[in-house]
């Protein structure tokens, strides 16, 4: 594996002698989602411990379920934070996705297959804005983005209100075309006796692509480059406006998938739904080791970040704990896992 | 002053500010709360059973305490292990029922706030073979979901009791606040209000998860449009918000709220608060836990196939004495 962050052999100074190439264990000890991975041992240990329901494959299908719908999304974020940017708007354009989706095939009598699409020109056009005004405005894309999400939370209660009259648009599972794409977004596949749901598999998936992207790509090394240094690899050739831009997009598409998984999965879509699900996401992948100055971190990490959620949100419940202290937890996994992250890169950037 | 002395003199002042306010309070309090404790009864000797209870709360609404207590109280007579849970978020909620299902538990009581997202899950539930039972909100969905029995108010009459009312009182334009995007529940209240209601009614959505926007928002619309007499809420957080509101205004609408708690029976009693249409949340709770052991142990169920009422009651001025002590305990 190449080092996400590979410095420069370092030129010998006189009287010492040049660095020796790290050790394999130095390797492994050295990737950003190693301490994530500590952890999500740590609180699979805890609620294996403390609840037996957490023991089955039924609970067990629950929780990547519920890491899965995280997760999808924070994959496309993480790649996006690496690129050394930010997204609030990510939590409300899953619903807005869904919402255009239904609103498009309902209104018009469409085959629910065009509502998908809809959904989909919306969701990259909304990272498309998004990459645009930050790569245009040089404004932080925290305040571009902020300004989305409002806008999009507005938006979502408004058309949905104005177009249907409620706040929840009206149920599509009678249409043409529905069963076909239930069958892509929202079925559940059965591996021995326990159902899983196929959002789980699009997740690995994906992480699996964005991996592949970052470790194996030029477009993977644009995107460290973008995040590290933006200067300097605009200097070296690197497209750093379309590398952005293209971010941003990913992004979008994540937040498409995960709509449409939720149009499909419950015929129709809350206006209210996704506020608050950003920060979730951002948490996922600083936990997975993303760092908010960007450059460095790893799909695969948040891709344990939102396990780690997944696990904390069902795992208290079947622990029996009361669900009052559901967000001081998930809060307290978030503090640990990143003092640890520092900790481990403190100790591995040493020489 | 030397270093010391003055040392010396900052913990002298500190002390004091700690006796002063160490200081035993003559009312109110921990020790009034206790006084008034709520009802208690034995304890069944069925066997033990652990029933889960999934709600679509928003986090620190005073309305679901009151259900949860009167949950807790029907499990502790029926020997029953209650495991609550709560998502305002439709899918989340649908991800704990499938949990509840995960644990194999002897029975589910749900809310059907968001009854879309959770035809899956149910289905789950009766293949797993654990009986159902809805309460709160899902009037009109949950014989067609297929749950076993349903406990809670009929939105749409308290929503037309509230309209009649503001007939009665002689209302023109009323203002209804719905705090929650997309709940049902809400959404009929102000619809069965605006069917009854002969004067103008217009709805206004408030963030229910924060109180400064939700004060300020009402405010905004009472200094836009001077000709609302009434202001219409749908819980009583809300409605104490909506009190400030119209002081902060200078408005002279009335405010009058569906479903109640501790602070509201006070506004009551001050008559700030016009009425309260009171669903008694501790007896839904209370009844979803208690049909769920009828039907374990004894095979009952409740309405014989219709919707168990748990109201809609008016709590006003003349008869808020009765309630006041049970609200006083948390219970009403």
């Amino acid at each position: 594996m190449t080092q996400a962050t590979a410095p420069l052999p370092a030129a010998p100074e006189a009287g010492r002698a040049p660095a020796r190439p790290r050790s394999f264990g130095r390797r492994v000890i050295a990737r950003p989602e190693l301490s994530s991975l500590l952890g999500a041992v740590a609180v699979f240990a805890l609620f294996f411990a403390v609840a037996p329901p957490f023991r089955e494959a039924a609970s067990l299908s629950t929780v990547l379920y519920s890491s899965s719908t995280i997760g999808i999304v924070a994959v496309a974020v993480s790649l996006l934070m690496i690129g050394g940017e930010f997204d609030l708007s990510a939590g409300v354009a899953v619903t807005s996705s869904s919402l255009t989706g239904a609103m498009v095939a309902f209104q018009l009598n469409l085959d629910v297959w065009a509502g998908v699409v809809a959904a989909l020109v919306l969701s990259l056009g909304i990272g498309f804005l998004n990459g645009y005004l930050v790569m245009r405005t040089k404004l932080p894309s925290f305040l571009i983005t902020l300004a989305t999400f409002l806008m999009l939370q507005g938006l979502n209660l408004a058309i949905t209100k104005l177009v249907t009259g409620n706040v929840a648009t009206d149920s599509i599972a009678d249409m043409d075309g529905f069963d076909s794409a239930r069958a892509v977004f929202a079925s559940e596949v059965h591996l021995g006796g326990v159902a899983i749901k196929v959002t789980v598999f699009w997740w690995i998936l994906f992480l699996a692509i964005a991996t592949w992207v970052l470790l194996r790509t030029r477009a993977g090394n644009w995107i460290y480059a973008v995040g590290g240094q933006a200067d300097s690899s605009r200097a070296v050739g690197v497209p750093v406006k379309r590398t952005k831009i293209g971010l941003f997009m990913t992004v979008g598409f994540g937040a498409w998938f995960v709509g449409m998984h939720q149009l499909f999965a419950f015929d129709s879509v809350q206006s209210g739904l996704g506020i608050g699900n950003e920060l979730l996401f951002i948490a996922a992948a600083v936990i997975g080791g993303c760092l908010l100055t960007g450059g460095y971190g790893s799909a695969i990490g948040a891709g344990i970040g939102a396990l780690i959620y997944g696990m904390t949100t069902q795992g208290i419940v079947y622990a029996g704990w009361n669900p009052d202290w559901l967000k001081f937890f998930v809060g307290a996994t978030l503090l640990l896992a990143t003092l640890l992250n520092m900790w481990v890169r403190l100790r591995t950037s040493r020489r | 002053m030397s270093n010391s002395n003055r040392r010396l003199a900052f913990v002298a002042t500190l002390a004091a500010a700690a006796l002063a306010v160490t200081g035993c309070s003559s009312g109110g309090g921990k020790q009034a709360e206790q006084q008034n404790a709520a009802a208690n009864a034995g304890t069944a000797g069925t066997a033990k059973i652990r029933i889960a209870m999934i709600t679509h709360e928003t986090p620190g609404d005073t309305f679901w305490d009151i259900v949860r207590k009167g949950a807790q109280a029907a499990a502790a007579k029926d020997n029953v292990d209650l495991v609550y849970s709560n998502d305002p978020a439709g899918p989340n909620q649908a991800n704990l029922v499938q949990n509840a299902v995960d644990q194999k538990v002897d029975g589910i009581a749900m809310t059907l706030a968001h009854p879309d997202a959770m035809t899956g899950v149910i289905g789950k539930a009766k293949a797993a073979g654990i009986p159902v039972v809805g309460f709160n909100a899902g009037i009109d969905n949950w014989a067609q979901e297929g749950l076993l029995e349903y406990f809670g108010s009929d939105e749409t009459i308290a929503g037309q009791a509230f309209g009649d009312r503001l007939n009665q009182v002689g209302a023109k334009h009323a203002l209804c606040v719905i705090h929650e995007q997309g709940q049902v529940a809400l959404e009929a209240r102000c619809a069965g209000l605006k069917q009854a209601f002969k004067g103008q009614t217009e709805l206004l959505y408030v963030n229910g998860q924060d109180a400064t926007a939700t004060q300020s928002t009402i405010q905004a619309k009472l200094q836009q449009d001077k000709g609302i007499d009434f202001v219409a809420t749908l819980g009583a957080p809300v409605a104490l918000l909506a009190v400030q509101s119209v002081t902060g205004a200078g408005s002279s609408a009335k405010v009058a709220t569906f479903d109640t708690n501790k602070a509201l029976v006070q506004a009551i009693k001050d008559g700030t608060v016009q009425w309260a249409v009171d669903q008694q949340p501790y007896l839904q709770g209370y009844l979803a836990v208690d049909s769920l052991w009828l039907y374990k142990f004894n095979g009952n169920t409740v309405g014989g196939g219709k919707a168990t009422l748990t109201g809609p009651a008016f709590i006003t001025k003349d008869n808020i004495d009765s309630v006041s002590q049970f609200a006083n305990a948390g219970t009403r």
